[in-house]
């Protein structure tokens, strides 16, 4: 994840108690997700950035997962996202989130 | 228990998957207060 | 101008830079401010290939032109494990050089005097670069003013701020600064814009070479790389289209920069076709360098993954775009995809401005595109980063699209991808892939016979500057030349046709006359 992302990640976790926020993704594959995922659990596993060794252990989800599309709008949802539903690996998405988020949510 | 309604969001997109404003959008008729959003770009 | 601007020619280049990987890509600079002992730093150098390896590597023959984009498609994943079976350094569209004599072309690029090489080096340098009959004597001449010691650049480096040049390992030269005090004149700076300028000329001299473009018809070039050149007091003043057209000879032309990202060169190109057919001008150049900072940027993934560093290459590229000669592929001025202000990021959105509605207004299906050029990085680099297919994200989105739009059936979108698309071999250059690597193998396709109509499209991501949170994006269709420049010439104005009309109104205007009477 961009390290300054990263820190804004950080800092608004800071800011707004982290139990209170939730991180939604828009990554292109499972592997960039879970990747993304585990970055705002569990710390930054390439050690590249602020979250590096850093456990915020926020809550997080993408944007294509049905826990998160069930609460969306249907009509902002067909026009913003349901083309990509062609083009993404859906299931492969929601596997990697959900056993990052199983092992590394503290607020679930 | 909703997972966006009242909660701060933070939007990390993806350009060659789904975008930040694309997200915000979408988040919002969930009732999540958006704090952050972000587009990323890999290539 | 009647008929459309064609495609003349295309060049490509490429230059195989390992030690630049390790000093200048800013995965590598970052990860030694940031994790000096790391693992990948100890590991990385024993990942870079040698100059033949890079060479004989499918996805660079492609690059270059001795190997078909459909060569690529059917060797099976991964690529870096394999070699194209008489492969070669010099290409149909141009050439792969080698990281030492691209240093002698980066000091013959230099007019200030800032890139020192160390003697015994430039002296062999010279003679290689001689070998590749790319420069004339007075630039190989350049390299003879080297009187410099190892010791020399190593003071240079240490006391005076200057950037290293090594070569296999060893320091061969350095970069000085161009100011004590301007950073945006830096040895750093001045290092990364040699880079692109001397990748640039490369590609401008192969273009002259391989393409059989006469320089001295040249009348505009226009640079699209997605670096900046200029001084604290306009720091993005640029130019670089001068600056590499004049070390290539092409003395009659002026020129300018167009940026946009990646969507940089897919916009030149719109600029070049609009400026030929408005005749303004009748041979424009569409050109750019490559950059180092992003050599090694997926290092990381690769090297954790054992596989070797593929991005170790500065690319270049250039493209002669001219009046209608009949003959060449033509760029349809009238049918141009655009991602405006006002599209929106939606996936959907991007698609449909850039890809369904320009042909819609053309009256064309998305299916009647017989291949798509979109963003073409090649997926051995993309895959292992988890970056994905770029190529087949952008073909699957364009037949997702058509199935909303109801052209095709959902179950048909993997032969859409199939039919209409192909398998990515650029590095990951940033504007390099985008749109245009296809330019050369289409323009030898559609004289063929073999490809008559395809998209060229480009993406740019300009949040990344900070400065807006739009998108970008343009397109435009090329298509086999229709003969439409000389059919017009020839029915254009028949005087003797017109009198005749004009009798005939007269004529029934006298007759109208009498019958009133």
């Amino acid at each position: 994840m961009d390290l300054e992302n990263q820190k804004r990640v950080k800092d608004l976790a800071e800011k707004y108690g982290p139990e209170n926020v939730v991180v939604l993704l828009g990554a292109a594959e499972g592997e960039a997700a879970g990747l993304a995922a585990e970055t705002v659990t569990a710390g930054d596993p390439t050690f590249a950035g602020p979250l590096a060794g850093v456990q915020l252990g926020l809550t997080v989800y993408h944007i294509c997962e049905d826990e998160i599309k069930a609460e969306v709008d249907p009509g902002v949802y067909d026009e913003q996202i349901s083309m990509m539903e062609m083009v993404m690996d859906v299931d492969d998405i929601h596997n990697e989130m959900s056993s990052v988020r199983d092992e590394f949510c503290k607020y679930l | 228990m909703a997972i966006l309604d009242g909660k701060k969001v933070i939007i990390i997109g993806d350009r060659d998957g789904i975008p930040g404003p694309a997200i915000e959008a979408c988040a919002k008729t969930a009732g999540a207060d958006v704090v952050y959003s972000s587009t990323e770009c890999f290539v | 101008m009647n008929g459309y601007p064609v495609l003349k020619g295309a060049s490509y280049t490429l230059a195989i830079t390992p030690d630049m990987v390790i000093h200048n890509g800013t995965t590598q600079t970052t990860e030694m401010i940031v994790n000096p002992e790391s693992e990948y730093l100890k590991e990385l150098p024993s990942h870079l290939r040698s100059f033949e390896d890079a060479v004989s590597y499918i996805p660079n023959q492609v690059y270059i032109g001795n190997a078909k984009p459909a060569d690529l498609a059917a060797t099976a994943f991964p690529f870096y494990d394999k070699k194209w079976e008489n492969a070669s350094r010099d290409g149909k569209y141009g050439q792969i050089m080698p990281e030492d004599e691209f240093y002698g072309l980066i000091q013959i690029c230099d007019v200030f005097d800032l890139v020192m090489l160390e003697k015994d080096f430039a002296v062999a340098v010279k003679a290689k670069l001689a070998a590749q009959d790319l420069l004339k004597e007075d630039q190989l001449a350049v390299l003879d003013k080297n009187d410099s010691s190892e010791a020399d650049i190593k003071a240079l480096v240490e006391g005076e701020h200057a950037e290293p040049l090594y070569y296999d390992h060893k320091l061969v030269g350095a970069v000085k600064r161009a100011h004590d005090v301007d950073v945006n004149l830096s040895a750093h700076v001045m290092l990364e814009n040699l880079v692109t300028k001397a990748s640039n000329v490369l590609s401008l001299i192969e273009l002259v070479k391989k393409a059989g473009v006469n320089p001295n018809e040249v009348d505009y070039v226009i640079d699209c790389c997605e670096e900046a050149c200029g001084d604290m007091n306009q720091r993005g003043g640029g130019n670089f289209a001068k600056a590499a057209a004049e070390i290539a000879g092409f003395t009659h032309a002026t020129g300018s920069d167009v940026r946009g990202f990646c969507a940089g060169p897919a916009h030149a190109m719109l600029h070049a076709a609009a400026l030929v057919k408005a005749g303004t001008f009748k041979n424009v150049v569409v050109t750019a360098g490559g950059c180092t900072a992003k050599l090694g940027m997926n290092g990381k993934d690769h090297v954790k993954k054992g596989l070797p560093i593929l991005e170790d290459a500065i690319a270049g590229f250039s493209v002669l775009v001219s009046a209608d000669d009949g003959v060449n592929p033509q760029i349809r001025t009238d049918i141009i995809g655009r991602h405006t202000i006002g599209t929106g990021s939606a996936p959907q959105n991007v698609i449909g401005a850039l890809v369904a509605d320009p042909l819609e207004h053309a009256g064309l299906l998305m299916t009647d595109i017989d291949k798509y050029s979109p963003e073409m990085q090649n997926p051995d680099i993309t895959k292992p980063a988890g970056a994905g297919d770029v190529p087949e994200a952008n073909y699957k989105m364009i037949a997702a699209l058509a199935v909303k739009k109801g052209q095709i059936a959902r179950t048909d979108i993997a032969n859409f991808v199939k039919d209409h698309g192909m398998t990515g071999w650029a590095p990951t250059q940033g504007h390099i892939p985008s749109g245009v690597p296809y330019i050369g193998p289409l323009r030898e396709e559609v004289l063929a016979g073999e490809t008559k109509r395809a998209m060229i499209i480009g993406k740019g991501s300009l949040f990344l500057g900070r400065m807006t949170n739009l998108f970008d994006g343009v397109s435009f269709v090329v298509q086999a030349n229709d003969g439409s420049a000389s059919a017009e010439a020839a029915g254009s104005f028949d005087e003797g046709k017109v009198k005749a009309m004009i009798g005939q109104a007269m004529r029934e205007f006298a007759n109208g006359l009498l019958g009133e009477e």
